[in-house]
């Protein structure tokens, strides 16, 4: 599953002068939204295997971007998507020892330098660190997959609150056409393989989706950039999930955005290109 | 620039390494793995100072358990549900001084067994004689487990027999038959659980009697009204079965006391066990319960405290399924080992060894998870585990049964098992929205654990070399020295499969010594009673149990592997009165019958 760090690709509103308790830097939203599903979860769930792996892992993060940042750009990283990075990992990874959370955290943002193409990073960071993690250390590794506890409220808290962040960052559309995909290919799932149609759903109703719907998959520096192609890659990974879904794949969503986000981003690389070169050659 | 593009390509390879290391480390531990599986018994014995061969048909044991078929709406998953009731408790029933097995059924209409020990190296079924052989009859449930103590103080130990249905009592009436006493002592009508045990809580010298439950006690799982019977979340269901106390009050009846002396939980309870883990005279009581947290009572000797959250074992919910108490780094204190879940790529939730912290005892007592320290955390589907000195080195080993459901090789059903995990407790809490199993397994044809203590803070899994090759679904295990040679041996229930009696082969050369303890004041069970041996400048405390593992209970006798040239200081006896007793340098490679002093 990929990191929360849609925000912080969106840079600050420029400048409202006027100081409201409303207007919030839009760059800490994700930050400050996924703390608070972390502590809420954690103090009354206890959801994290515990504070000390979850804190190596967000000190991993940080820690590489800046370096990182000092010797691929020369200067110091803002901190909030290695932040977002690490507590992702904190939260998704689910394993009894220490060092998946480092290495995770590590391969995350290291993707983020080394896999470029024209400049830009390709996979969502956190997606790469724990695909990769699931599929090759599958002995010590697994992801949460479970509830966060039996109660409807604080299901029905996030999901309110995470579709107002959403839409206040205009990204909505994303997490709206995912759901309604999902949705659609649960039932159809359901009618292929007659399996309770509850069973197919159950997944969406779990923290390891909520995440996913409202942040992961609306990074904004690993999706498109038109809205019409944001929305049919999103559909095109709930299509490939239900592919994947139905050879039985525990981490459908994780892989399913590892293989559709990164192909996409290459098409519209590829296109841009077409686009920069075609002028030229008729022209020539 | 060129500093720049060198520093890239370092990262660049750091990048290919990290991603390469979880590789590695797995090819090396395969390797590891492989090399220790290839040696034969000799080497096994030369190298680790044991081995184990099953002998059940050569020792006249031909038992195999059947599980319930329980009400056709829960047919789907019936695997799942009617997955647990394979259960073995040692007792010497006949007190002639040798260990005799009782082992449970769970489909109605079959029969359990009692193996009385011939003395010659077999074993023969006196249940149905003795009238505990056919007690799953339609209507009454069937049996999950069976509990020994001796609650009227007779000098023979009595069955309580656990069940998903009427639980039963049977008095034993001197080792020549049994009698149902289930009514006159006030047993309930139903319940259905999975763990019990015997213990004096309020140190009365009356046994009394802790009941856990699993699916709510309202449910006839034979006639389900509802399919709304699952827990109603993985790891925070609180739709479990109730738990019971039943005090004994000396005349052959129990009062169920359990919310008046503070236990009032309803978590899926599957494990308990209880022992004085604060020095204070007083059995303390630690419950692992499946979807949610291990509760630990502190007893006060009237009252049961909860203490799960201040003592650290209460914050991570995981599938508990087993408890026992062991003295791992011989310091006269206890860890408690719960086994849980770990399947490759699906749930890692990872064993418990919870080790009580450095400087912290009596009511402060608090414990961290060394599981993965020790080496002792990934077992698979882990179910029951005992620990036990199997190679009498002096440092207690531990086994561990594992294997959930084993149907089809080739074909899991965890993929719709985490699909479901993971839903919202409408839906998990209903069988009808689980998908059909339809032979697939779920966590089977697993290969057993059996972690040999090195006596330095590491365990080292050597079951398939001391021959423990089999991969049935495990459940409970229980250890005691069959044949009164000073080796445990060790005895596996299999759900829907053989019991099987692994015989031990130690290393001549390393001493060991057994206490058989007798109490007057205390109970005569002598459950509760605790001895601290003094030795070649090192001490291990071990605790007469009345039920520990998972559906299990080990033989009374305490035995201590002393290893080589062994000279014992002492022997210090404290029984449940809170008599102190100490024998001087008790001789080695004996058994010492040993009654309470009045």
């Amino acid at each position: 599953m990929s990191q929360v760090s849609l925000p912080t690709a969106i840079p600050p509103a420029p400048a409202p002068k006027k100081i409201s308790l409303l207007s919030f830097d839009n760059r800490y939203l994700a930050p400050a939204f996924i703390t608070c599903i972390l502590l809420v979860g954690h103090l009354t769930f206890g959801i994290l295997e515990s504070y000390q792996k979850t804190l190596l892992a967000i000190v991993t993060s940080i820690g590489l971007e800046l370096l990182l940042g000092r010797i691929f750009y020369h200067k110091w990283m803002h901190p909030a998507s290695a932040y977002i990075s690490g507590i992702s990992v904190g939260i998704l990874v689910r394993s009894p020892a220490y060092w998946p959370y480092v290495l995770c955290a590590a391969i995350s943002i290291m993707s983020k330098y080394v896999l470029r193409v024209k400049g830009r990073h390709i996979w969502n960071p956190s997606n790469f660190g724990i695909s990769v993690l699931l599929f090759l250390a599958a002995d010590t590794v697994a992801s949460l997959s479970i509830q966060w506890g039996n109660y409807l409220l604080p299901m029905v808290v996030i999901w309110v609150l995470g579709s107002v962040i959403i839409a206040r960052l205009h990204r909505f559309h994303i997490t709206g056409i995912y759901v309604a995909s999902f949705l659609a290919f649960a039932f159809l799932r359901s009618w292929m393989t007659h399996s309770p149609w509850q069973s197919e759903v159950a997944p969406i109703t779990g923290p390891m989706y909520q995440l996913f719907i409202f942040f992961m998959i609306t990074d904004p520096k690993t999706t498109v950039r038109t809205k019409r192609g944001q929305c049919i890659v999103v559909f095109l990974v709930a299509l490939l999930e239900m592919v994947l879904r139905l050879n039985q794949v525990v981490y459908a969503p994780f892989y399913a955005l590892f293989i559709v986000g990164p192909s996409a981003m290459l098409f519209e690389i590829w296109m841009d290109s077409r686009r920069t070169n075609f002028p030229k050659a008729v022209a020539a | 620039m060129t500093g720049s593009r060198t520093a890239r390509i370092i990262v660049g390879i750091l990048f290919v390494a990290l991603i390469a290391t979880p590789v590695v480390l797995k090819r090396i531990a395969v390797a590891r793995e492989t090399a220790e599986a290839h040696t034969n018994a000799a080497t096994a014995l030369a190298r680790h100072g044991f081995y184990l061969q099953e002998v059940s048909h050569a020792a006249g044991i031909t038992f195999v358990h059947e599980a319930p078929v329980l009400d056709p709406k829960l047919e789907p998953i019936m695997p799942e549900v009617a997955s647990m009731g394979a259960s073995v408790s040692i007792v010497d029933f006949d007190r002639d001084g040798w260990p005799d097995i009782y082992v449970v059924n769970s489909a109605i209409g079959r029969k359990n067994a009692l193996y009385r020990n011939m003395h010659d190296g077999t074993f023969k079924d006196v249940a149905p004689a003795l009238g505990i052989a056919d007690v799953n009859q339609s209507g009454t449930g069937v049996s999950t487990g069976a509990v020994w103590g001796d609650y009227d103080n007779d000098g023979y130990e009595d069955l309580f027999l656990i069940k998903w249905g009427r639980p039963e009592l049977f008095h034993n009436d001197q080792g020549r038959g049994f009698t149902r006493v289930s009514e006159q002592a006030g047993m309930p009508l139903w319940i259905n659980a999975d763990t019990a045990i015997w213990f004096d809580y309020d140190g009365d010298g009356l046994l009394d009697l802790f009941v856990g439950g699993y699916y709510a006690e309202d449910i006839d799982l034979w006639h389900v009204k509802t399919t709304r019977i699952m827990p109603d979340s993985f790891e925070y269901a609180k739709n479990g079965g109730r738990k019971y106390l039943f005090h004994n009050l000396g005349n052959g009846k129990f009062e169920e006391v359990s919310e008046k002396v503070g236990i009032d939980s309803h978590r899926w309870a599957l494990a308990a066990s209880a022992a004085d883990l604060r020095g204070t005279g007083h059995p303390d009581l630690f419950v692992s319960n499946d979807y949610g947290v291990s509760e630990l009572y502190f007893n006060d000797g009237k009252k049961f405290h909860e203490v799960g959250k201040e003592t650290g074992i209460g914050f991570a919910p995981k599938s508990g399924m087993n408890a026992a108490f062991g003295d791992i780094l011989n310091q006269g204190k206890y860890a408690v080992y719960v086994s849980n879940i770990s399947e490759d790529g699906v749930l890692i939730q990872g064993n418990n060894l919870w080790v009580p912290k450095q400087g912290t005892t009596g009511d402060m007592l608090q414990y961290e998870n060394l599981a993965r320290d020790f080496g002792v955390e990934l077992g698979g589907w882990s179910f029951g585990a005992q620990f036990g000195d199997l190679n009498n080195d002096g440092t207690l080993d531990l086994y561990l049964a594992n294997g959930y459901i084993s149907l089809d090789r080739n074909r899991s059903y965890w993929y719709d098992f985490s699909k479901v995990a993971s839903g919202n407790s409408t839906i998990i809490g209903d069988a009808a929205n689980w998908p059909a199993f339809q032979g697939r397994s779920l966590s089977g044809y697993q290969n057993k654990r059996v972690w040999l203590n090195d006596g330095e803070g590491k365990f080292i899994d050597v079951a398939q070399a001391v021959g423990v090759s089999d991969t049935y679904d495990g459940r409970a295990v229980a250890m005691a020295d069959l044949w009164n040679r000073g080796v445990l041996d060790v005895v596996v229930a299999n759900q829907k499969g053989p019991l099987l009696v692994y015989k031990n082969t130690v290393d001549p050369n390393n001493d060991w010594i057994e206490f058989e303890l007798e109490g007057t004041v205390s109970n005569r069970s002598a459950i509760g009673a605790q001895v601290t041996l003094f030795w070649n400048g090192q001490q291990q405390v071990q605790n007469v149990s009345g039920g520990t593992g998972f559906a299990a209970e080990n033989d009374r006798r305490l035995h201590f592997g002393l290893g080589k040239n062994s000279k014992i200081e002492k022997a210090v006896i404290r029984w449940p009165s809170g008599k102190i007793q100490t024998i001087d340098q008790p001789a080695v490679r004996q058994i010492h019958k040993i009654k309470e002093p009045a």
